[in-house]
């Protein structure tokens, strides 16, 4: 997210394909192993795991050296956090061997990799979150300090590399990036010499984000290797020395990320060549869906009020709402999915009907169609068939149902037909819903919801941790939605998939809505600001805004 | 005179209607601690009363007696460890039934015992301090178990609070992905807690059947397990709070007998239910405040852990 500036760039090249590009340099992964290790710090061969069904690792050779940023890549499933677990001695492989410092090693367990000194930052943070910083990171270090002392020690560490942390507040009032710089100040008191970063820049803004890079250059300066894992191929570009990208379990390729473009790692990672999402010239017309001084006080601490939140969305058209998560978008997309009620039934509107004192099923009735961001759990019930999911949002407008007794034979033709039109890989239809990845289970949640012709469409981080392959897919359905006449919202705080997708962007920051701007008069930087809550002077969108 | 011995006596019982309240709780409190709801706290209570009052009489020692309360206790709390941590059963039901089998099974060793006479845990009365009037032989002159109580009630605060493992403990309930991915022995943790708890409900159990009323009769925990299990959700998972909790459910029983000794024209019936309706009355109040409860309630209570996911 940090690369928006040459994201921008990368952009262009996505849509049109740079024919003079440089060829793929890659290394065959047999010359890698005849390669001296004499400043090697880790390196595996022949690591294979295997899961009931899968092989996750299938002998994957690996070398990473000191002081090197090492990015690993791959889609999905590829194998990425199979390794890395193997790493951190979470999972103990079937074969192969690991050489630390060039002796030959057995990491039996989390606390054993980190004696040895490797640190990681978990993708989903490992936080506690009804303690405190000091108490979060006394839990993970082996330091025999306590209390004040340990509270000093945090302190002078994350002032030498600039991050700043308070060791006395609870984890749970923390932003997401104030969480990440815990995580990391837990590792950098070991003093590591292998940090592993589980794509750490998904949930920052790009200011974040560049401060973390300097981190980590200044960290790998000191002689301290990075393992990267990242989908953001910019990023990778920008900030790592060497690549290594899996797909199915296997090593497909080393290479200098500097070296390729972006275009070519998206398709050494999938394995076929990539189709851009392509938005044909669109056709706005009027305001079909409205909000109007929407309002909600906080409940807890723990939520955000908002504040007064206006816009329109026409039919064709695709509006982003940008910011940093926790910023009030769950509330919001609460709020506008009939979730939580306005106060005023004036609040929200579906083609000019008045519907924010009305629920769920009313506002579905009016054309409306969302999907949350917490895809299991919210989106879909896990430990239901997909079959049955089907049911959840779509037995009205599929006709599943007829005097309270369920359609099976129709809601299975619509699962199928969902998992063919939106390429949705799965093992049968009858299976539960959590055996699916996060792509699929995503691509099936938009199939379920837009072969439902809604007239308003609500998607919220619709590609969060997902890979380059569903990413583009998912991108071009809801392209394909508003060209067909639908107004598309999408809450994201990745600025790439807003600059990709939307006709105008609106910043979330505490809990306000700024006024949108067209994509066109924005820049990366200037959003980033506005996600960091800065006053920005723009040239405010004035012909879609109201 | 007359008056003060009273007020005396009604303090004496309600300190005896408090204590097994409040050693169940205490024990119940660190196993929800670190993640783990063990509803059979009526059981292992159940368990731990008829073994002590099995273990005293054969012995002629209160001391064995209230050890195998104890061991009573953490054997029945080890069983539904088994079936919880090691076998991943669902821990409200294995709970359930761990009540259930322990009414049972306590009833079958009860039987030869029934009605029979056993001497009261002796006093231990401090010196000096128990001659102070009035509080001396309230606080001072007690038996062993009520010392106990108050004591584990300060040490298990001490203990979650200000030490390592204490703060371990708590991290193990709070997110046991987290705590194993930093390398804690999260089952091997909760066992521990869940065995301390199986003790301290079988001390509760002892208190019961060697002191509170020194005989074993069936079912005599006439419901202080869930009781204890409230106390704990009324406590919001503090200590110190327990015992308030302890003494103030431990007065409502007393009160509702005094209330019947003096002909107070309410049924008997109503009387007793007090202390549930008090019960159910605190537990809406207090989730009110969602926040504040969330805040101290462990997040990972009652969820199975699966190591390797």
């Amino acid at each position: 997210m940090w690369s928006c500036l040459t994201g921008l760039a990368s952009l262009e090249n996505w849509i049109q394909p740079d024919p003079e590009s440089v060829p793929v340099r890659t290394r065959d992964p047999n010359e890698f192993i005849a390669m001296p290790a004499s400043n090697s710090l880790l390196s595996m061969r022949g690591i294979t795991k295997a899961f009931p069904g899968v092989v996750a690792n299938d002998s994957i050779d690996f070398e990473i050296a000191e002081g090197n940023i090492h990015a690993l890549l791959g889609e999905n499933g590829a194998g990425k956090s199979t390794l890395v677990k193997i790493i951190y001695g979470y999972y103990s492989a079937d074969a192969g061997t690991i050489y630390w410092q060039g002796e030959p090693a057995k990491i039996s367990s989390p606390a054993h990799a980190r004696q040895m000194g490797i640190g990681m930052v978990f993708q989903h943070f490992s936080l506690f979150e009804a303690m405190t910083v000091r108490e979060n990171i006394e839990l993970a270090v082996t330091s025999r300090k306590k209390g004040v002392e340990l509270s000093d020690e945090i302190r002078s560490v994350s002032d030498a590399y600039g991050l700043e942390l308070d060791p006395d507040r609870d984890v749970f009032s923390l932003s997401v990036g104030e969480r990440q710089r815990v995580e990391i100040v837990r590792c950098l008191l070991q003093s590591p010499k292998l940090l592993i970063m589980d794509e750490p820049t998904s949930v920052l803004t790009p200011q974040e984000a560049d401060k973390l890079f300097t981190v980590l250059r200044r960290l790998a300066d000191q002689g301290c290797a990075v393992l990267y894992i990242s989908h953001k191929l910019e990023e990778i570009r920008v900030l790592c020395h060497h690549a290594t990208i899996l797909r199915q379990g296997k090593v497909v390729t080393q290479c200098d990320p500097t070296q390729v473009d972006t275009k070519e790692l998206a398709e050494l990672m999938i394995g076929r060549s990539l189709k851009p999402p392509t938005a044909k010239a669109k056709k706005t017309g009027q305001v079909v869906f409205s909000v109007r001084n929407l309002c909600r006080a906080a409940e807890s601490e723990r939520n955000i009020s908002l504040k007064d939140i206006s816009f329109d969305v026409r039919t064709g058209e695709v509006f982003g709402i940008a910011g940093v998560a926790g910023n009030g978008q769950t509330e919001l997309l609460g709020m506008l999915s009939g979730e939580v009620l306005a106060d005023q039934d004036s609040a929200v509107s579906i083609d000019n009907v008045d519907c924010g004192r009305a629920g769920v099923q009313a506002r579905r009735d009016l054309g409306l169609a969302s999907v949350p961001e917490e895809r299991l759990g919210h989106g879909v019930v896990g430990n239901m068939s997909l079959t049955e999911n089907v049911f959840l949002s779509g037995h009205e407008k599929y006709g599943l149902s007829k005097n309270l007794l369920m359609h099976f034979s129709n809601a299975r033709s619509y699962s199928q037909k969902i998992c063919d039109e939106f390429d949705v890989r799965h093992s049968g239809i009858h299976v539960d819903a959590s055996s699916l990845s996060g792509g699929n289970l995503q691509k099936f949640l938009m199939g379920r919801e837009i072969l439902q012709y809604p007239a308003v469409m609500i998607a919220s981080q619709p590609t969060w941790g997902i890979d380059a392959g569903s990413q583009a897919a998912i991108h071009q359905s809801l392209l394909d939605l508003a060209e067909n006449g639908a107004a598309v919202i999408v809450i994201s705080q990745d600025l790439d998939e807003l600059m990709a997708l939307c006709d105008r962007i609106s910043v979330m920051f505490a809990g306000q809505l700024s006024e949108s701007y067209s994509v066109s008069s924005l820049t990366a930087q200037s959003i980033g600001l506005l996600m960091g809550g800065a006053q920005v002077e723009l040239n405010q969108d004035v012909g879609n805004a109201n | 005179m007359e008056a003060i011995t009273t007020v005396e006596l009604i303090m004496l019982t309600v300190v005896s209607a408090a204590t097994p309240l409040l050693l169940a709780a205490t024990g119940e409190l660190v196993a929800e601690k670190s993640g783990v709801l063990n509803l059979g706290v009526e059981g292992m209570m159940l368990i731990g009363a008829v073994c002590a009052f099995v273990g005293a009489l054969t012995s002629g020692s209160w001391m064995l007696g209230i050890i195998a309360g104890a061991v009573g206790g953490v054997l029945m709390s080890m069983l539904f460890g088994l079936l919880t941590l090691i076998f991943l059963a669902n821990q409200v039901a294995s709970g359930l039934a761990l009540t259930l089998f322990g009414i049972g099974l306590s009833s079958l060793i009860g039987i030869p015992f029934i009605g029979l006479p056993i001497e009261k845990l002796p006093t231990l009365s401090l010196p000096f301090l128990s001659d102070i009037p009035l509080l001396g032989p309230l606080l001072f002159s007690q038996d062993v178990l009520i010392y106990l109580s108050v004591i584990m009630a300060f040490a298990v605060h001490w203990f979650l609070n200000h030490t390592k493992p204490g703060l371990v403990l708590r991290a193990v309930g709070e997110s046991h992905d987290a705590a194993h991915s930093i390398g804690y022995a999260v089952v091997k943790i909760r066992f521990l807690a869940v065995m301390f708890g199986g003790a301290m409900a079988g001390l509760g159990g002892a208190f019961l059947s060697l002191s509170y009323t020194p005989m074993w009769v069936e079912h005599m925990t006439a419901g202080r397990g869930w009781i204890a299990l409230a106390i704990v959700v009324f406590a919001t998972w503090k200590p110190g709070r327990v015992i308030i909790g302890a003494y103030l459910f431990g007065s409502v029983t007393i009160l509702q007998l005094h209330l019947q000794g003096i002909g107070v024209q309410i049924p008997a019936q109503i009387l007793s239910m007090l202390p549930y309706l008090v019960t159910i009355l605190v537990l809406v109040l207090i989730s009110r405040h969602s926040t504040r409860v969330k805040l101290n309630a462990p997040a990972c209570i009652g969820q199975i852990f699966h190591p390797n996911t």
